[in-house]
């Protein structure tokens, strides 16, 4: 009979679980999925939003541009993160579904190329060079197959995931096709910092990630100048923000759905995230544009513009041209 | 072999073995001793009680998280148990021996051995999309449920076998029935066995990652869960979450929450300890 004792306790303890198991109440519920690299902002966002608007819950998850989308075609979220713009395919699923999008970009992400601190000859390289290390099937296994006079060692790769939208940004940029990638001797991760602790580690060694890694360790790695034809920029704030560290700056984006967009919190939500972005972006590593394109990105959230202007521009094209082009339909 | 080299041989072994056992629990102390240390400075009531944060490490709590973990592990206990319990001692004390209970048998050992992402899609797809339950704790905990169940059964069933079947006998033999017999004295006799192997089903279910990732826990979230239908995140993703921000300072309250999941595990299992231990007493056999 010693079991009864311990069967009261578990009846209590169910009992106290589900009582009054519905749901939050009063509050409003705003939820947000998708890319890692958006993330921090989003969650940033919605930390500052919580002091602003005390009964808007806005919740933020991770899931890859791609699972975002999934989640947003399913109506599970109502704002998705993208680190690419929308694809066709999933344009039309979303159509399908019955409602549509807004795209708002939010700021600029550099990726930077990076090699080791004691490598000292590789500083600068043109976008030809990169496809070269980088295209599928690439014969580069020593740095001296990149530029004659580097010197015959022999090099490791690190590179982001290919689920990632940086890796479907790079390698689109740099190879001239989304996932147009070499395999061999190469190390992917999902986990920035192991590409961050392989580049510091191998003395020879090159790789990729966003430009918020790369602040954080600029005393542990180089970052690579790289030349898109008008010789070689460093990226940095000033010329990521003024475009001239191209092709490698993309805009990175959220899709708020038009029918969430109707209800208020979403609608107050979306302006906040707007008017904070250039700070908030700053301060988790991102870039900010300039004043003047966050004024054309708000007119066009405050019309309601749908439609995708970002898929299909050439990488590199500057973003106030993406915005006035086409950005009317 | 000479009486010498065989006590040489019987000496070196005894070497071999303490150097392994020696090691296994060096392995541990290092690990612990490294997240002690990187973790203990952060670790203080405001981190506990406050929400995360991404814009500074120093505000950041792991609240939400934490309350996640607990109700996730609460409600996993709560549907779990009864579930467990009642398959074991219908396999073990109701149900005849035939190809049916075999084929059972099987399938909830082989189940055990699953890995957990599976369950993970597996609860993605039944309980978030189907039942449109949504990234609720309950969806949560009862893809943690799948995923526990088979070794609540499987070290139930192993308690139960191992209860005496003189116990059974003199039940009988003074007129108790079936029910009253398992419910009366199979059961009580069983319970240090049966809890111990709750409570390390539960812990691996608050240590897991993968399924509550897959079914999509949230990475921010402001609040604790306020009933089971609430959205809720959980220490190993907020854990996960925080290793991989660029700022190091993100990386060392990340060993700081690492530290309360490890308080958290070795309080259940000195419950479970404790548990077993008081009814360990009583037994008279």
């Amino acid at each position: 009979m010693k079991i009864r004792p311990v069967l009261f306790s578990f009846a209590a303890i169910s009992a106290a679980l589900f009582t009054g198991c519905g749901g939050d109440g009063d509050t409003k519920k705003i939820v947000i999925d998708g890319s890692s690299t958006v993330g921090p902002v989003s969650q940033a966002m919605a930390e500052l939003y919580a002091d602003v608007e005390k009964n808007v819950a806005v919740e933020v998850g991770i899931s890859g541009t791609g699972g975002g989308f999934v989640k947003f075609i399913a109506k599970e979220t109502q704002i998705s993160d993208a680190s690419r713009p929308v694809k066709e395919k999933e344009e039309a699923s979303i159509k399908e579904a019955g409602f549509d999008f807004i795209e708002v970009p939010v700021c600029f992400d550099g990726l930077t190329v990076v090699i080791n601190k004691e490598n000292t000859f590789a500083t600068s390289m043109t976008v030809a060079e990169l496809k070269k290390i980088w295209e599928k099937g690439s014969a580069v296994t020593k740095w001296s197959d990149v530029r004659e006079g580097w010197p015959a060692e022999d090099m490791t790769f690190f590179s982001p995931g290919s689920v990632s939208g940086t890796f479907d940004y790079f390698t689109e940029a740099i190879c001239g096709e989304s996932g147009n990638s070499r395999q061999e001797k190469t190390t992917f991760s999902e986990d920035d910092n192991v590409l961050v602790r392989g580049v510091e580690s191998n003395k020879f060694s090159i790789g990729y990630f966003g430009f918020a890694y790369y602040v954080e360790n600029k005393d542990r790695l180089t970052a690579v100048a790289v030349d898109g034809g008008s010789g070689p920029v460093v990226p940095t704030m000033e010329t990521i923000t003024n475009g001239t560290y191209s092709p490698l700056s993309r805009p990175i984006f959220i899709y708020v759905s038009t029918e969430a967009a109707k209800r208020e919190e979403v609608a107050k939500f979306v302006e906040y995230y707007l008017d904070n972005a250039p700070s908030v972006a700053k301060e988790v590593g991102y870039v900010p544009f300039s004043d003047s394109t966050y004024a054309l990105i708000k007119k066009r959230f405050a019309d309601r513009v749908t439609g995708s202007v970002f898929r299909g521009a050439p990488a590199g094209t500057p973003i106030d041209q993406i915005l006035t082009g086409s950005g009317t339909n | 072999m000479s009486l010498k080299s065989r006590k040489m041989v019987g000496i070196g072994a005894t070497g071999v073995f303490m150097f392994a056992t020696i090691l296994a629990v060096l392995i541990l102390v290092i690990l612990i001793f490294e997240i002690v240390s990187s973790g203990y400075k952060d670790l203080d009531w405001k981190f506990i009680t406050s929400p995360p944060s991404v814009l500074s490490a120093e505000k950041a709590g792991i609240w939400p998280a934490l309350m996640g973990s607990i109700w996730l592990m609460a409600l996993t206990a709560v549907i779990s148990i009864p579930v467990g319990i009642g398959a074991a001692i219908y396999l073990e004390e109701l149900t005849v021996k035939n190809k049916l209970t075999r084929i059972i048998e099987v399938n909830i050992s082989n189940l055990a051995g699953v890995p957990s992402i599976v369950y993970g899609i597996l609860g993605l797809g039944i309980f978030v999309r189907q039942f449109h339950m949504g990234r609720s704790v309950l969806a949560g905990a009862l893809t943690m449920s799948l995923l526990i169940l088979p070794v609540i059964i499987v070290s139930a069933r192993e308690a139960l076998k191992a209860v005496p079947d003189s116990i059974r006998q003199a039940a009988y033999g003074l007129g108790a029935t079936k029910i009253q017999t398992i419910w009366h004295h199979v059961l009580p006799a069983a319970v240090p066995g049966i809890v111990t192997g709750i409570i390390l089903a539960l812990s691996r279910a608050v240590g897991e990652t993968a399924p509550i990732a897959m079914i999509g826990a949230l990475s921010y979230i402001h609040d604790a869960p306020k009933g089971v239908m609430s959205s809720f995140t959980a220490l190993p993703l907020q854990i996960y979450n925080w290793i991989s921000y660029p700022q190091k300072e993100f990386h060392e309250i990340a060993g700081a929450a690492i530290l309360v999941l490890l308080i958290l595990l070795l309080t259940m299992n000195s419950i479970a300890i404790t548990i077993r231990q008081r009814f360990e007493r009583n037994r008279q056999w």
